[in-house]
């Protein structure tokens, strides 16, 4: 089990406060579709994916990233529990939606990137360790559940 | 995964704007790396990697000249690269894991410092371009 220390979760949990749900989770998601095409994979009932401009401008992905982007709260909140908060999602990912578990560590990078773009000075070097080290124990937890 | 006129154009672009400010984007990027992913660390233990260090800076600049060479030389890259390929793959036998956690920190320092520039076309064409960097550099692994 992942140990964050007081550091840590002050680091993480005082970006936290900031972020638009909606306006990251969907900058996220979209990003991912765009930087990484193959992901598009699961989102074949969306809507338009055809270019960049449309991905971004995409309502539904942009419902779908705050959607994504609130389950990470969760983690915020639940950092020393990971792997039970996450049981139900990481079965859910695994028989329902059938997603690989590599999607989970591409997410948590473009999260950070995103975060660093909105954030600037703010996130430091040590932020963004501490964030490195939530979103990969977060895939992790995700992954627990596959068979 | 080849580069387009297009990403070339926008990683170009993006090169000429930081003109001789690319170490300094380097160096923090190796800052990052160190403290995100501190197994990264163990390839440097000759060096001072304390926050600062004059080593890590004179390091950053030696990746920055490699990368504004590659950004340069797109159209023969495993050609430019191939010294630096000798070199990291049987010298200092760094796994290639690891370029991916510098080149993550690289685009991490780049939005941080452009964020007006890194939209995600070019956000794309940079992470394509340290993609191919990258399998340049493991080419001669084996």
């Amino acid at each position: 089990m992942v140990h964050f220390t007081a550091d840590e979760k002050a680091a993480i949990t005082s970006i936290w406060d900031k972020v638009d749900l909606e306006k990251v989770g969907g900058e996220t998601l979209g990003r991912l579709l765009i930087v990484y095409p193959w992901t598009q994979r699961f989102f074949d009932k969306f809507g338009n994916l055809s270019s960049a401009t449309a991905i971004m401008g995409n309502p539904r992905i942009r419902a779908h990233g705050k959607k994504v982007l609130t389950s990470l709260g969760l983690a915020v909140q639940n950092m020393d529990n990971l792997k039970e908060t996450f049981a139900h999602l990481s079965e859910l990912h695994c028989d329902k939606l059938h997603v690989d578990p590599e999607n989970f560590k591409l997410l948590g990078n473009m999260l950070v990137i995103v975060l660093s773009s909105h954030l600037g000075k703010e996130f430091t070097v040590e932020v963004q360790a501490a964030w490195q080290k939530l979103v990969a124990a977060v895939a992790n937890a995700l992954s627990l559940k596959y068979h | 995964m080849a580069l387009t006129q297009t990403d070339r154009a926008l990683v170009l672009a993006l090169w000429k704007k930081m003109s001789t400010n690319v170490g300094i984007y380097t160096t923090e990027a190796l800052e990052r790396t160190f403290v995100a992913f501190p197994s990264t660390k163990t390839y440097f233990a000759h060096l001072d990697l304390s926050p600062g260090s004059s080593q890590v800076k004179a390091h950053g600049q030696k990746v920055a000249d490699a990368l504004t060479l590659a950004a340069h030389h797109l159209d023969d890259l495993p050609d430019s690269l191939s010294a630096l390929s000798d070199l990291h793959a049987h010298k200092l036998r760094v796994d290639p894991a690891n370029f991916q956690f510098f080149s993550h920190c690289l685009l991490v320092t780049l939005a941080r410092h452009y964020p007006g520039d890194f939209s995600p076309k070019m956000h794309a064409s940079l992470d394509k371009f340290l993609g191919l960097v990258t399998s340049a550099l493991a080419s001669k692994y084996r």
